[in-house]
């Protein structure tokens, strides 16, 4: 026993940089194969499940997007469709318009971060973005340029950039006027300028050569690339209505982690994001969006998760794109929400969070209080396929020097931009090795 | 319940140690259970981030680094609340190897959100989100920094704000107190020129019990203030509550108004008490 012991090397990472959140992560090697991979969330739960029922309809945007303050307009727009499906409403024409405006500005400033400031430094060998900046100043400078537009949209349209205060069930409090929304345009076509360039940037990257078969999930809607609704599909038969959600997406939990594990019912593991999005919605792109995709070598489907940088990147021009053509038909809406009367009820809410489909649903009473609710990020559901990764990409790599291998299984995972908050609602990487 | 309430007291003999050593002073940024929000604010300065990494050296910051370097800090930065054995401890220890600890935003300096724990039996909460209960580790209650070790300055907000917390790290490295006020959000509403929402429309209002720093977002977007700001120096919360009631908020609504994001702060968990009595 104690030579097998003495055998052993052990790398650790007790915390995973560069994720919004706090996780680890276990892998054991015997000789050549990895005996075991374990993505473990321990960032503490928060129960907002629990304290949510009790709270007023009303209060769900507010308080589930204090899951997480990188994403919060997704936990606003989900609940926000959940209870509205619940009391029958459907919030439609320059609200909708405002409404997905509002979410390009998420979209532009979440995958901003995550491309210049989290993941890009390791496409260079950096620690972070801010040695980056010492030797590419310009570039990371042109990322915070184009991570600030993004928040700029947040602000004007949410009040602020992290936890914005004007979304409400029906609308919002305050309806925008054109005027204030054309304050954005120039900023928009520069911040498009700048996701081109971008996905140049990124395509030129030296990528591992690593091809996965993945079941992608995402929406798909009959007109639009998706941010606010549509049906769930897959690359392999899913497509069913949000409705459908519980009965073919399960969440087991396992002893290791405080995040559920979420697996499609049929097939088990699956993967959502901008490269399921890109994967299954690449004909509603605007027309530069693909453009860009195709100069970048990229078209689906793409099977290399290291490449969602690429896709990240052509979802930022699409994005800029998108909120362009708003502002440029945007007339304002002559109220801000629309009036309904809370019933009891079921209502189910899925909307493309940057980081994947977030889940939502609320069982409500007679007064509109929450009986019981449900949410599923996206994070969770990607977890699998990230342990999954490891198990399939180690194999290859394991005659690097641990250090080297260690750095290469972080990139690994934060291709999945994890938003370990969002899962718990961190990463403690160790590497056993015989 | 006792309450620990922070005064920037120790900032100026701190600043004299800072003032006096010729290296950049080190800054760590730290996460306990929480959204991210407060450490992503030092992201969102995109103007101020390349500056600041000029003038401090950030020695540990994971969200948006993997260098992790040793101790003592000048400056932590804390956000999120305790809600764990093991982050209990950590504080402890983070406490120790920092000159001036800040805790950040509403987790840090009231529990936040999840502190809505502090109100009912965890155990519910547990089994309610997970169906293996066995396997999660939690204390009973969210609790703010100050109620395990000393904390030198809150910075109040859900989340904080961006020019606030610039303010707070420019005033330890040239010695001055930050310039963050403690009115309430009544006058920065009437600095905007905003209608007062409950006086006009009848719309139920946090903002004069609230700690000023948002600029009166919400009244500004046509809704009454719902304090993630937290409760402003001596509030009048007592008068709020006979205000609201006079505009047809009942007891069970009026409880749900003071405990929210700061619900366990001093002043609104004792109006919130008061409330919970007299709807039972």
């Amino acid at each position: 026993m104690k030579n097998d012991k003495a055998k052993i090397k052990t790398i650790k990472v007790d915390y995973l940089a560069r994720v919004e959140g706090e996780g680890a992560l276990y892998i054991k090697i015997k000789g050549h194969t990895v005996t075991d991979v374990k993505f473990k969330i321990f960032e503490p739960p928060r129960f907002f499940e629990a304290f949510l029922r009790g709270r007023s309809f009303c209060e769900a945007p507010d308080i589930t997007a204090r899951i997480c303050g990188i994403c919060p307009v997704a936990y606003q727009m989900s609940s926000s469709h959940a209870m509205e499906d619940a009391f029958g409403i459907r919030v439609d024409g320059q609200l909708r318009a405002l409404r997905r405006l509002l979410y390009c500005g998420e979209w532009i400033e979440s995958h901003a971060l995550h491309v210049y400031l989290l993941h890009a430094p390791d496409f260079f060998g950096y620690d972070d973005a801010i040695q980056m900046a010492k030797d590419y100043p310009d570039i990371v400078q042109r990322g915070l340029q184009l991570k600030k537009t993004g928040n700029e949209v947040v602000i004007l349209i949410g009040g602020r950039e992290i936890h914005p205060i004007n979304v409400r069930v029906g609308g919002f409090y305050k309806a925008l006027t054109k005027q204030e929304l054309n304050t954005l345009t120039e900023k928009l076509k520069r911040a498009r300028d700048i996701a081109l360039e971008a996905v140049r940037w990124t395509a030129e990257f030296d990528y591992p050569d690593f091809e996965q078969d993945y079941e992608f999930v995402s929406l798909r809607h009959p007109d639009e690339y998706p941010f606010n609704e549509g049906k769930l599909i897959s690359n392999k038969g899913l497509d069913i209505s949000v409705h459908e959600y519980d009965n073919h997406f399960i969440e087991e939990q396992v002893a290791y982690t405080n995040a559920l594990h979420s697996k499609l019912k049929e097939r088990g593991a699956y993967f959502v994001g901008p490269l399921a999005r890109f994967n299954l919605n690449f004909d509603r792109l605007s027309p530069l969006a693909k453009e860009a995709a195709h100069s970048a070598g990229l078209s689906p489907v793409c099977r290399n998760p290291f490449k969602s940088i690429i896709v990240r990147s052509v979802e930022m021009v699409y994005a800029c794109d998108e909120a362009l053509r708003i502002i440029g038909q945007y007339e304002k809406p002559e109220i801000p929400a629309i009036p309904f009367q809370p019933i009891a009820g079921t209502g189910y809410g899925c909307t493309e969070a940057p980081r994947g489909i977030l889940y939502h649903r609320y069982r409500i009473d007679d007064n509109g209080r929450i009986l019981d609710a449900k949410i599923v990020p996206p994070t969770s559901q990607n977890q699998k396929t990230i342990e999954n990764d490891l198990w399939q990409f180690i194999p290859k790599y394991l005659d690097l020097p641990s250090e080297k291998l260690k750095y290469d299984c972080e990139k690994a995972i934060r291709n999945y931009d994890p938003c370990i908050s969002c899962a718990t609602h961190f990463l403690k990487l160790t590497i056993d090795r015989e | 319940m006792s309450f620990v309430t922070i005064r920037a007291h120790s900032w100026l003999n701190s600043y004299k140690i800072t003032m006096a050593q010729k290296r950049k002073p080190k800054l760590a940024v730290w996460k306990f259970a929480s959204c991210d929000g407060c450490q992503l604010t030092i992201l969102d300065c995109e103007d101020e981030l390349l500056t600041l990494a000029d003038k401090v050296d950030i020695s540990v910051f994971l969200e948006a680094s993997r260098t992790v370097k040793k101790g003592p800090y000048d400056i932590s930065l804390a956000e999120g609340s305790i809600t764990t054995q093991h982050d209990a401890e950590r504080i402890k220890k983070i406490r120790k190897v920092s000159k001036l600890l800040i805790g950040l935003g509403a987790c840090a300096s009231a529990g936040g959100i999840q502190s809505l724990r502090n109100f009912t039996d965890v155990k519910d909460f547990i089994s309610a989100v997970y169906p293996s209960p066995e396997y999660i580790e939690t204390l009973d209650t969210s609790t703010p920094f100050s109620r395990h070790v000393h904390v030198d300055y809150e910075l109040q907000g859900c989340p904080i704000n961006k020019h606030q917390l610039l303010d707070v790290i420019s005033a330890f490295l040239h010695g001055r107190k930050p310039n963050t006020t403690s009115y309430s959000v009544c006058i920065e509403c009437k600095r905007r020129g905003n209608v007062c929402v409950m006086v006009a429309h009848g719309i139920p209002c946090m903002g004069p019990v609230t700690h000023a720093g948002c600029s009166a977002l919400c009244p500004t977007y046509n809704r009454g203030c719902y304090g993630c700001y937290g409760p402003k120096e001596t509030p009048n919360t007592a008068s709020l509550s006979s205000w609201f009631k006079r505009l047809g908020v009942n007891e069970a609504d009026l409880v749900r108004y003071f405990r929210s994001y700061y619900g366990n702060s001093e002043h609104f968990y004792k109006e919130s008490k008061i409330h919970t009595k007299k709807r039972d």
